[in-house]
């Protein structure tokens, strides 16, 4: 009687020691990251040019193209709902204030998540499985100095940028669906913008919400690739992994953000 | 040679960054380099504001020409104050001009709209605009029209005595 129910409590106890001991074992990993000089000299600098290609430059591809699909579907929405009230100039405030708080850096994440965050688990988790990590240490390199941190460092610098270039792409997608196509009045639709978007708690806070999403999203993508089973299951299941916690991460320190941001 | 490539595209995309700010901040937010310190303050007391909100547009012959920076209570008159900054270069505004709450479009923002008064003397920075206009509140004047309609609707009715059944 007495036996199963502490089988269960020891399971409970288990479950939760493994959690707390992840959370402390990635916060360790972080901080060695962030203050870890990526090698010693020019190399350093060398290796961030390198991940900032592999991150930022790669993905701008699929940003741009979402920006823009996403700002001509705001713009044509918007029209629709707005040009019942007759205040269809009122479209590009709409469309300005929703990418720019929002939608800018939340999709800008997610997308960021999928093709950049993924990547790099799988590749540091196929470093893992093949012992390039354990090599690298042999011959007295720091992995967390060579590999993590240029990785790090260069999600956190791409991310804000991706977000600018996401949300002036997506609103010149708006620009291009309710002026060029709907006939909004130009004139009224960059200045009810102006007007109604403010540079530091608009555009200010789009980039504090981008910072904290690179910084959480590059962070969980490369401890899943360095604390992956070194197999090729495990590699698979920790590049799940970093998508779903990424966006889960991001969905909800977003709401968190906004709250503290908008929510007076 | 390919990091050359490499370096050049992460520079390229450095740039693309700081020009989408440049535009987010030019552009969309209407931030302008020096618009900042070329105002000067003026306040107006309103009876009642509406839904008057700082940042809303001070407008002139329809151009707008500053901004609200301030609605507040004021508690010793009871009534509402707002302070707006003006452009510098609009330092004529006559003191006998009056300051109306105006609404752009039936459901639109409110913003402030100035009538030019026929004084020579003008408004000084720090100054106060004396003669102002409430906000029209839609819901009021609905109130107000259908008192009006059930009035006359029951004096059409009952013939006459319309007065005492409101």
């Amino acid at each position: 009687m007495l036996k199963p129910m502490l089988d269960r409590l020891q399971q409970v106890g288990h479950s939760g020691l493994g959690f707390v001991q992840a959370i402390g074992r990635s916060g360790l990993f972080m901080v060695q990251a962030i203050f870890g000089r990526p090698a010693a000299g020019g190399g350093g600098y060398g290796l961030l040019i390198k991940q900032l290609y592999a991150v930022g430059v790669l993905s701008l591809v699929i940003i741009t193209v979402s920006g823009l699909f996403i700002g001509m579907v705001l713009g044509l929405q918007g029209y629709n709902i707005l040009v019942r009230y007759g205040s269809e100039e009122a479209v590009g405030q709409m469309v300005a204030l929703s990418l720019v708080r929002e939608l800018g850096p939340v999709v800008t994440a997610l997308l960021f998540a999928g093709r950049a965050g993924s990547a790099l688990t799988a590749e540091i988790g196929l470093m893992k499985a093949t012992e390039q990590l354990s090599s690298l240490e042999m011959i007295g390199v720091d992995p967390l100095k060579r590999i993590i941190a240029p990785r790090f460092w260069a999600g956190f610098i791409s991310m804000p940028l991706l977000t600018l270039i996401f949300t002036m792409v997506g609103i010149l997608g708006g620009a291009m669906v309710s002026v060029d196509w709907l006939g909004v009045y130009e004139g009224s639709f960059w200045s009810s913008m102006k007007d109604s978007v403010d540079f530091v708690s608009d555009v200010g806070d789009g980039i504090i919400k981008s910072l904290v999403f690179g910084a959480v999203v590059t962070w969980i993508s490369v401890f899943q690739g360095y604390d992956a089973t070194p197999t090729s299951e495990g590699i698979s299941r920790a590049t799940t992994r970093t998508v779903v916690y990424s966006s889960l991460a991001v969905l909800g320190l977003d709401f968190v953000l906004t709250a503290v941001m908008f929510g007076d | 040679m390919r990091m050359r490539t490499v370096e050049i595209s992460v520079g390229a995309f450095m740039l693309a960054g700081i020009l989408a700010l440049l535009l987010l901040a030019l552009k969309v937010s209407g931030l302008s380099l020096d618009s900042a310190r070329q105002t000067y303050r003026i306040y107006a007391m309103f009876d009642n504001v509406g839904s008057l909100s700082p940042r809303a547009k001070v407008s002139m012959s329809g151009v707008t020409i500053g901004r609200v920076v301030s609605v507040t209570f004021d508690k010793r008159t009871y009534m509402a104050r707002v302070d707006m900054d003006i452009d510098k270069n609009i330092d004529n505004i006559p003191v006998d001009s009056t300051a109306a709450i105006v609404t752009a479009g039936l459901l639109g923002e409110k913003f402030i709209g100035i009538s030019v008064g026929g004084e020579v003397d003008f408004v000084q920075p720090e100054g106060r605009i004396e003669d102002t206009q409430s906000a029209l509140i839609l819901e009021d004047l609905i109130g107000k029209f259908l008192l009006n309609t059930v009035n006359s609707d029951s004096g059409a009715t009952a013939g006459s005595g319309s007065a005492d059944n409101f």
